[in-house]
């Protein structure tokens, strides 16, 4: 018996399949959600996959916040489910208020395709469990509006509790400040970053397989609690 | 019939790259003298019936909670004459 992972689809998601496929890759049943759903199926974790939900319309992540699939997703994380926002999905999360600060257009306000080199900070999370901190990483990196903003005092309690989770090496994409691609909740079941994991976890299609690491991750965490 | 009005503006801290886009293009068009931009959004609500103080509370939770995000945005909510 293995774990089941849930991957919402909203309207506007792009990268469902490929999240599902990562899933399977890593040995765990994918499970697909429909925005419309109020229930979770019984699923064990849930992926909030890129895309554009609703066509960003009115502000990314700001409509599908309120998908009726969310309130299921928001009281489960509550409890401790492990959720992770991919892109979209991290727009998402931080619209619903699940993790802090927002995400806003780019600085240098172009489109951003790049196979980008992340360093991994934080292993205490269900999601990063099967790296080690401190690891570098490369998984690709596209979005218009992935600039990470917090007010300072949101920063400084993010990174004094080591919730930054994984941080972009070399120049900065996006203008994120202190340069944050992902971050996690006070208890490390919620996990939320720009950069696409369900992109490189095969050699034939990805630059790497290092994104793999996040979905044996939540694999392992929920055989073992 | 009354129309409310809700503005939403990034807070000054966060950088709004299209309003930098804006104010680079103004003097390439010979539009000079603007020293900074700053872009927004604004709603404009039918409103049925009178727009009464339960009514315009109600539409500034709306305004807080959907139309702009408290985190990164400030609002105004008025009603139009």
């Amino acid at each position: 018996m293995t774990a089941r992972i849930g991957v919402v689809t909203f309207p506007g998601s792009l990268d469902d399949r490929d999240a599902a496929r990562a899933v399977r890759l890593a040995g765990g049943e994918a499970v697909a959600l429909w925005h419309g759903d109020e229930d979770l199926r019984g699923v064990d974790a849930v992926v909030l996959p890129g895309g554009f939900s609703y066509g960003d319309y009115l502000r990314c992540g700001a409509i599908a916040r309120f998908a009726p699939v969310m309130s299921a997703v928001i009281e489960q994380a509550m409890a401790g489910m492990p959720v992770l926002g991919i892109c979209n999905g991290f727009q998402v999360l931080c619209e619903a208020h699940l993790l802090p600060g927002a995400l806003i257009r780019n600085d240098h306000r172009k489109f951003n395709c790049v196979d980008q080199p992340l360093r991994v900070e934080s292993t205490a999370t269900a999601w990063t469990s099967a790296y080690t901190a401190g690891q570098d990483i490369v998984v690709p990196l596209k979005n218009g509006e992935g600039g990470y903003v917090a007010d300072d005092q949101t920063l400084d309690r993010l990174e004094g509790e080591g919730r930054v989770v994984v941080r972009y090496v070399g120049d900065n994409p996006n203008g994120s400040y202190r340069g944050i691609a992902g971050i996690a909740n006070e208890r490390g079941n919620v996990v939320g970053l720009m950069p696409h994991p369900e992109h490189a976890t095969e050699e034939l299609t990805g630059p790497s397989t290092d994104g793999l690491g996040f979905f044996t991750s939540v694999l392992h965490s929920l055989v073992t609690t | 019939m009354a129309r409310v009005v809700v503005d939403v503006m990034l807070k000054p801290e966060i950088l709004d790259p299209q309003g930098q886009a804006v104010a680079q293009a103004l003097p390439r068009l010979g539009f000079d003298g603007v020293t900074d931009v700053r872009q927004g959004k604004r709603f404009e609500l039918e409103i049925d019936g009178e727009v009464t103080e339960e009514r315009l509370a109600q539409l500034r939770n709306a305004a807080e909670t959907l139309l702009s995000n408290p985190v990164i945005e400030d609002y105004t909510v008025r009603v139009e004459p």
